[in-house]
């Protein structure tokens, strides 16, 4: 089988998802998405007929989201009309799924050059819009035991022993990351900024993030999913798929959480032969990549599953991965995940995550394969592992090569 | 068979529905026939407006869906083509009828339930009269059903979603004016001008569109789509998935046939509900909670039990020894249905503290505006407050309801004895002591019955009538009456140590201790308890009960049994809880959980100290079935030994007694469903791994054997 290339990784800055004052809330996601698309070619320097397909996870495919954004912004990006596009949702998972579909056509030689990515406007099209079933069709609810991912977040947290004090601490840590990552330019290679139809810059940088954030400034914030847990009956619920548990602590909020916030992403894939015929330089491989399914309740317990079944298809142990990069959902899963991996944090997002930077839902998997890519180039590492938690209970998670 | 009646009046055609061999209206196929041929008359009639639909049965409408028949299609073979075809017959007369052209007011002289409201909501206006005892609503979730006729799909479209999945899955009765504040019927008349208000209605031009049929209509607070239909949806699919775990059909096919209905045209939705609900009738829930909390319920209510020949017992003075919680419950509530309360205490103080509890009770009830001041008055002036035994001269029945000590029992039971006369009847409030033993203080033994009231009095629906060796059937007739008359309902037990209820229901609270000695998490051991639909969990009901008071039961069970006794897990539990570590459950704050002031609890963290939690862990679903199993074994004991004969009446004291999980339709109930020999098979495994007390009794055995079940026969 042949090999995937990445010969590229993009994403714009993550601006606050609000529509009263978040910075990319005058852009449309056709414009995020058109912007990464762009700059994947403009920095590439090559024809997007080239471009075999155009991936783009989204969440929420409705509304300006909807009708497969993923060709009307290859269209929109001013790509040849005969690179065709398409969205793709594996939830929170999307963006690193599109990078794995991608990948899997480069691989079966079914593409030679492809972009995906993903992008979500979480201010424009808020979480929710495209509705769905599980919380709502008694017929798939109650089986799955449904709740919110904030209850399943808590319910981790309580089943493992995470206080708040330690959820907390962990979040200041994301914070001091990010900001110094900021600091040291670390993600220069990566952020395109966004610009406006007259060229002026939107927003350059991550605009969440906290550099003052302490244990003791969020040990003010109220839990978030204590009204809905013990009120609306979702705690009942949880309880009766984990009768074990005496009452779930509530222990995440917006500070432990990962926030709101509008983005997109591109990463250009490709066979050695489209490289080399465009003349781009590869600085990285996909080496595998798998998706699970996990138990739906507790829903956020998949990403070591993922990881796992990653290391094991690619004849890897944990320790042959430099960089761990697991998408900050809550903190709890984070916690989770370093510990069913035995690994520490020293290994793990070690320039901070979407509890600091944001979580624009289905740009962020292909945002973390830049992210590591990034530091793997820096630091001199040779593996890093995505992976991030989804909702429905599964795990997405893909093994890069520096090369 | 006559069931309409069709006159015209003014330029309306008024339909009364009257079934000729029958106190109440009943929904059937024939009735629905003659309605529909009543509409084509109607219509076709150019001297008509439009159309009133009454009833000629004094206060009421139409009672509902004939449950005997319901009862029977969901007993046979089930056919579910035939049935849904039949159904979609009937939805598609109701259909003719709501858009037959002209106006149908639905003109609802009393009550209107179920079926017949579903045919209310197929007319064009509801009027009901303001009249006590009528109601409307959709009662049907009560008894593990659904509306079958259109209720899901036209109430929704009437007033709401949330609305309308309130009124369905609570199962509600309303009242008139609550019936219109929540938009169930139009207009509330006083009696006697109902078919002129119909009739003012049709000529002063009303619609005879429904306005689910109007263009452009929309649905009251948002359609299913809109934000405040998903949250309506979402919220209630987990409050009533938490509430009901899983246990009830019936709540999760309101929803689903909501929640798929309500995109659909109505005919279409119609077929989705007809879906649901035969889906119900065929499964085993709603057949046992039919049983049970409707027929058994019904015949427990009527004394179909009763000793036939004895004339009717006229109860019109009662009274009552020892003005404790118990007593002043039974006063309160006899006072309220009327009876003169001779309440009677030690002292005057005493006596008037009983009577402060009915005070305090109804200015509760005034103050919520559930009663009347003229009300509250008349039943306070009932209860006579007295420390003189003379005044229980001329009562028709009185209940001892003193301390549960024989000494104490026996001495007053001689001294109101000493004014009554012989047609009085004697009843003894006791949870535990035997009958015939209480009735050797009696001078007349045969009129010497046992009465096991719960607490709450004003609560709890069931008194457990305990018949003593000597007890006359005379006497268990009357005692029948006297139960009725204060508005419970009575079940007939042989006099046994424990009786019945109290028996089994501690089965229950034992497998709990079990349960915590063998090592398994208590949260689990709680959350089981819960899960098996019993309305509080083990450990949790044993703080409620009082550990100390388990105890002081345990110890005196060792002196009553002497070699019989045999120790048992709460047993020990409640020696080491209370006995060495002072913890006497909710009272003192320390029981197997920790009270806080706010009225939060949690379990206890010591607990783990001294019921270490093992590594392996059973599933809920095995816990939940040693719960219910314990309770059901034991029942089989008590018929088996003679102590209850009926199933009925062990079901219908089980649910009402204890709060054994209603799904099941009690244990016999849940037996049959079970099948008496997978109930063996399931009992002898547990015997093996846990010992005797799961070992099946031989009741069950030879029922078995010979493929009987408790119901059948």
């Amino acid at each position: 089988m042949r090999e995937c290339y990445i010969y590229d990784a993009v994403r714009t800055p993550r601006g606050r998802g609000r529509l009263k004052d978040g910075a990319l809330a005058e852009a449309t996601p056709l414009h995020l998405a058109k912007t990464v698309l762009q700059s994947v070619v403009a920095r590439g320097g090559f024809d997007s007929a080239a471009i075999e397909d155009v991936l783009l996870g989204c969440v929420e495919p409705a509304g300006e989201q909807g009708a497969n954004i993923g060709r009307l912004a290859a269209l929109a990006a001013g790509y040849a009309e005969t690179t065709p596009g398409f969205q793709i949702n594996r939830f929170c998972a999307s963006g690193l799924e599109a990078v794995n579909t991608g990948a899997a056509k480069v691989k079966a030689g079914d593409a030679d050059l492809v972009v995906a990515g993903g992008v979500e406007s979480m201010s424009r099209v808020p979480m929710g819009t495209a509705g769905g079933a599980w919380a709502t069709d008694p017929a798939i609810a109650f089986p799955t035991y449904f709740v919110p991912q904030g209850i399943s977040a808590d319910l981790i947290a309580t089943m493992q022993g995470f206080t708040r004090s330690d959820v907390d601490a962990f979040a200041v840590l994301s914070q001091r990351r990010a900001a110094a990552a900021w600091r040291e330019g670390r993600f220069a290679r990566s952020v395109v900024p966004v610009v406006d139809g007259l060229g002026v810059t939107m927003l350059a940088h991550d605009e969440c993030v906290r550099a003052d954030t302490t244990t003791e400034s969020l040990a003010k914030l109220e839990p978030s999913f204590k009204v809905m847990g013990e009120s609306y009956g979702f705690d009942g619920v949880a309880l009766q798929r984990y009768p074990q548990v005496e009452r779930i602590e509530h222990v995440h909020h917006a500070g432990n959480s990962s926030g709101i916030v509008d983005g997109a992403s591109a990463v250009l894939l490709g066979s050695r032969e489209a490289g080399e015929r465009l003349g781009l330089k590869p600085r990285g491989r996909v080496v595998t990549s798998v998706s699970i399914g996990s138990e739906p309740c507790i829903m956020l317990t998949g990403p070591s599953f993922a990881a796992k079944k990653a290391l094991a298809r690619a004849g890897l142990g944990v320790g042959d991965v430099d960089l761990y990069e697991i998408n900050e959902a809550f903190a709890s899963v984070v916690l989770l995940f370093m510990r069913e991996m035995g690994i520490d944090a020293e290994r793990t997002n070690v320039n901070g995550g979407a509890i600091a930077m944001g979580h624009p839902l289905g740009a962020t998997g292909a945002m973390l394969v830049g992210t590591v890519l990034d530091e793997l180039e820096r630091s001199g590492g040779r593996r890093a592992l995505v992976t991030l938690c989804v909702g429905a209970g599964m795990g997405t998670a893909t093994i890069l090569e520096r090369v | 068979m006559a069931i309409l009646e069709y006159r015209v009046e003014d330029g309306c055609a008024i339909v009364t529905w009257d079934q000729a061999d029958r106190s109440m209206n009943v929904v059937n196929a024939a009735a629905l026939e003659a309605l529909d041929a009543a509409v084509v008359r109607a219509v076709a009639d150019a001297d008509v407006k439009g159309i009133v639909l009454t009833s000629g049965k004094k206060g009421s409408f139409v009672a509902g869906a004939d449950l005997a028949e319901l009862e029977k299609l969901g007993a046979g073979p089930f056919d579910a083509a035939d049935l849904a075809k039949r159904t979609g017959e009937v939805l598609a007369q109701l259909r003719r009828m709501e858009t037959c052209g002209k106006p149908v007011v639905a003109a609802l002289n009393g009550l209107a339930l179920g079926g017949g409201y579903e045919i209310a909501l197929a007319c064009h206006r509801r009027i009901v009269v303001d009249a006590r005892g009528a109601k409307v609503g959709l009662p049907e979730a009560t008894m593990g059903l659904m509306p079958g006729a259109g209720g899901t799909v036209r109430l929704p479209r009437l007033i709401g979603i949330a609305n309308a999945l309130g009124v369905i899955l609570e199962g509600k009765q309303l009242a008139p004016d609550e019936a219109l504040k929540k938009g169930l019927v139009d207009e509330v008349v006083p009696e006697g001008e109902l078919l002129a208000a119909a009739k003012r209605w049709i000529l002063g031009g009303g619609s005879a569109v429904q306005p689910w049929d109007q263009k452009g209509a929309k649905v009251p607070g948002g359609g299913i789509d809109s934000t405040g239909g998903l949250q309506t949806l979402m919220g209630s699919v987990a409050m009533v998935h938490a509430n009901t775990f899983g246990n009830y059909p019936h709540a999760k096919a309101i929803l689903s046939a909501v929640y798929e209905g309500m995109r659909l045209p109505v005919e279409r939705a119609a077929r989705v509900e007809t879906r649901y609900f035969l889906s119900l009738l065929a499964g085993p829930v709603a057949k046992a909670m039919l049983r049970t909390l409707f027929f058994g319920m019904q015949n427990a209510s009527k004394g179909t039990r009763r000793p036939k020949d004895v004339p009717p017992f006229e109860v019109r003075k009662l009274g009552i020894l020892g003005a404790g919680l118990m007593g002043a419950g039974v006063a309160f509530v006899a006072a309220k249905a009327g009876v003169d309360v001779v309440l009677l205490d030690r002292d005057e103080a005493g006596a008037e503290k009983g009577r402060q509890y009915a005070v305090d009770r109804l200015q509760r009830d005034l103050a919520k505006g559930r009663t009347t001041q003229e009300k509250v008055d008349a039943t306070l002036a009932r209860i006579r407050p007295t420390a003189s035994y003379d005044d229980l001269a001329g009562c028709d029945v009185v209940v001892e309801a003193v301390f549960e000590n024989r000494e104490v029992k026996a001495a007053v039971t001689k001294r109101a004895e000493a004014v009554l006369t012989e047609r009085a009847i004697f009843g003894s409030n006791t949870s535990g002591l035997p009958i015939t033993g209480l009735a050797e203080a009696s001078v007349r033994p045969a009129n010497f019955v046992g009465m096991h009231f719960f607490s709450p009095v004003e609560r709890m629906q069931l008194v457990e009538v305990i018949r003593g060796r000597e007890t006359s059937d005379e006497t268990l007739a009357k005692t029948y009456d006297f139960v009725r008359r204060i508005g419970k309902t009575a079940i007939v037990v042989n006099d046994a140590r424990s009786f019945y209820t109290s028996r089994v229901f501690g089965t229950y609270i034992t497998e709990g201790a079990e349960l915590l000695r063998s090592g398994v998490a208590p949260a689990l051991i709680e959350n089981a308890g819960r899960i098996s639909g019993m309305p509080m969990p083990p450990l949790a009901l044993s703080d409620e009960v009082g550990l100390d008071l388990m105890r002081h039961a345990g110890e005196q069970a060792k002196i009553d049994l002497g070699e019989r006794f045999e120790p048992s897990a709460m047993g020990d539990a409640v020696e080491l809880l209370v006995g060495r570590l002072g913890r006497h459950g909710r009272k003192n704050g320390k029981g197997f959980y920790d009270y806080r002031p706010d009225g939060g609890k949690s379990l206890w963290p010591g607990l783990g100290e001294h019921f270490p939690v093992g590594a392996a862990q059973p599933d809920a679903r095995e816990i939940v079935q040693r719960y219910l199993l314990a309770q059901c074994l034991e029942t089989a004991r008590c018929i088996e030994e003679g102590v209850v004969t009926s199933p009925e009446d062990c079901d219908v004291g089980a649910i009402l007694g204890w709060g054994f999980a209603a799904y099941t339709g009690g244990p016999c109930s849940y037996m049959d469903t079970l099948g008496i020999a997978r109930v063996v098979e399931i009992c002898d495994g547990l015997a093996a791994r846990l010992g005797k007390r799961f070992a099946p009794p031989a009741l069950l055995r030879d029922m078995a054997r010979d493929g009987r079940t408790f119901y059948a026969s």
